[in-house]
């Protein structure tokens, strides 16, 4: 049987992001969470691989405790079993720190892990280095941007598209993939699985303590970049109404954009004169 | 003692057309940071030969070019790749390295900066340097709507990796010379962990929305799916793709393939079409950095009639037909 471990991450729900002004940094405790898309489809090809091949699947997670809800939802989409880093000495990790810290915890709470599934990109950040730099943690070989996964014995064959290029990619257990969200379109949580993931779970909260991280690790090991500023692209949209009927308006939006949709298209939209 | 010479490095990315004028434009920002803090500007071009990249990113700025050409490294590796760059960047401590963020460079990046100990930004929009050579890194983020300042203060190389398009490539000149360091391919080159089975050049899909310059994008302010489908006529004209909301491919007017929008594509186009669209902030938080926004709708309160640069209050459908119409009788190659 495979043992499968997918990192995955509560995202904001709205992109009207409530922001530390003075750290720089998101106030996740002000905003809705939800499971990362991407990551959501990590965890359907976790369970595709386990009907397929038999699998122990371990998620886990690094956040806020209203983070569990994320690990909840992947138990009730048939997971087995969740683990949720959470300490406030972890807060604001950049990707340097954050994939050290999911390292040590795989480390420590999950023996032979075959396979290491991350979403090959979050929402909220999109750096998609967190999956790439947790295989360089546990020296693993790895691929980004899997559409598709096959296993034969220890042999996992990854399919993908990466720049134009169509690549079928093959490594031995363990190892590390990162999923698009191409295929493995996530399943809904059935009833009973939702039942189990309140009932009966499986979840373990740990801390850094824990998971043995000290703040001389996070000395070694912690953030490298900082967020100096966040900022909100400046939008100074003229907002230029047009009304009337539709033909005239039609006419009205051609005549006064011509050059800025012309130039976008290569091609003139001029009105022809009447002769 | 003289001081160490300040270095910039771009990594030459060059698999296709496209990667490679990444890392022209690259190339192009990192001289005119190079000036700034009296750095030199490195290419490191690995792989099978590369002459041809040797000369172009000469041509295009390079002060020295760092090349390891050998025929092990015919097929784009990432690990052979990490194993040298790990290697040139650990004796030469190079002050900033550019990567472009394409595909390759996105999962090359992290994992070198990990080797190399340091911080690494994504997919950066704007890069600009403090006399004291701090690298300043625009990233974005939640779809482009925020945008970031980020710095690695205590490490180095700074490392960042830059969006597409982001700069303009410097005009090449073949008159321009650069130092040229061939270096031998390392004795110890570790196997690569990853076999690449096979590969192949992929057939251009048809929807790659998220490059599309222009796109049409449509809601349920459209009425139906008979409505919906005009739009298709609209972005042939226009040379673009078509988008939906979720509430459109929920009710099968669209593919899922088209949907824009917090749970599906982020799209940057030149200028975006919106029909019928209230403006949700699902929806939005996928415009981020569409450029020019025309919106169309019945409400001219509806949010995304805020948003945009041009609002147009007209039922959309029919505004779509009109606007069809008047671009067949007007465009002119």
């Amino acid at each position: 049987m495979l043992n499968i471990v997918v990192c995955i991450k509560q995202v904001p729900m709205v992109t009207e992001l409530p922001w530390d002004e003075k750290t720089g940094t998101l106030r996740r405790d002000l905003a809705a969470g939800m499971m990362n898309p991407a990551c959501k489809h990590a965890v359907e090809a976790a369970l595709q691989l386990k009907k397929k091949y038999g699998a122990a699947i371990t998620v886990l997670t690094m956040g806020p405790p209203a983070a569990e809800e994320v690990l909840r939802e992947a138990l009730a989409m048939g997971a087995n079993r969740g683990i949720l880093i959470c300490d406030r000495m972890l807060a604001g990790s950049d990707t340097y720190a954050t994939s050290f810290i999911l390292a040590e915890a795989i480390k420590k709470e999950v023996s032979g892990c075959d396979l290491i599934l991350c979403g090959a990109y979050t929402s909220d950040s999109e750096t998609a280095q967190v999956g790439p730099q947790l295989a360089e943690e546990l020296h693993l070989p790895a691929a980004a941007y899997a559409e598709n996964l096959e296993i034969t014995g220890r042999t996992l064959r990854v399919r993908r598209l990466v720049d134009h290029f169509r690549e079928t990619l093959e490594m031995e257990f363990p190892a590390l993939v990162t999923v698009s969200m191409e295929r493995y379109e996530p399943r809904y949580a059935s009833f009973d699985g939702l039942n189990r993931a309140f009932i009966e779970t499986d979840i373990a909260i740990l801390n850094a303590a824990d998971l043995g991280i000290t703040a001389a690790h996070l000395e070694a090991h912690g953030s490298r970049t900082r967020v100096r500023r966040v900022f909100i692209r400046k939008t100074q949209k003229e907002n230029v109404i047009i009304t009337g009927a539709a033909a005239n308006a039609a006419g009205e939006l051609l005549d006064r954009y011509q050059r800025t949709i012309g130039a976008v298209i290569g091609k003139s939209i001029e009105a022809k004169k009447k002769s | 003692m003289k001081n160490k010479q300040k270095s910039i490095w771009v990594f030459g990315d060059y698999r296709n057309y496209y990667q490679n004028r990444v890392t022209l434009q690259l190339l192009s920002r990192a001289v005119d940071l190079a000036r700034a803090i009296h750095a030199e500007v490195c290419a490191v071009v690995v792989g099978h030969d590369i002459e041809e990249w040797i000369m172009e990113y000469t041509a295009h700025g390079a002060d020295r070019i760092l090349a390891i050409d050998h025929p092990t490294l015919t097929s784009y590796s990432t690990e052979h790749y990490l194993a040298l760059m790990e290697r040139l960047a650990g004796e030469r401590n190079p002050d900033i390295i550019l990567i472009g963020a394409t595909d390759f460079g996105r999962e090359f990046a992290p994992r070198l900066a990990k080797r190399l100990k340091t911080g690494l930004s994504a997919d950066c929009v704007g890069l600009d340097i403090t006399p004291e050579g701090l690298l300043v890194q625009t990233a974005p983020s939640f779809g482009g709507n925020m945008l970031a300042e980020i710095v690695t203060e205590k490490h180095r190389p700074q490392m960042a990796t830059v969006r597409p398009g982001t700069f303009r490539e410097i005009p090449h000149n073949y008159e321009r010379t650069a130092i040229v360091e061939r270096l031998p391919l390392p004795e110890n080159l570790p196997v690569s962990g990853v076999r690449v089975v096979e590969y192949e050049r992929a057939v251009q899909k048809e929807h790659i929305i998220e490059n599309a310059t222009v796109i049409v994008c449509g809601g349920r302010g459209m009425g139906n799916k008979n409505n919906f489908k005009k739009l298709d006529d609209l972005a042939g004209l226009l040379g673009g793709d078509v988008g939906a909301t979720r509430p459109v491919v929920y009710a099968g007017w669209a593919g899922h393939e088209a949907l824009v929008g917090q749970a599906g594509k982020h799209i940057k186009p030149k200028i975006l079409f919106s029909f019928g669209i209230s403006g949700a902030i699902q929806h939005t938080a996928g415009l981020g950095e569409a450029n020019f926004i025309v919106a169309i709708n019945k409400n001219p309160q509806a949010t995304m009639m805020k948003m945009a640069d041009v609002a147009v209050v007209a039922d959309a459908a029919d505004l779509l037909n009109h606007l069809i119409k008047e671009l067949k009788k007007r465009i002119r190659e």
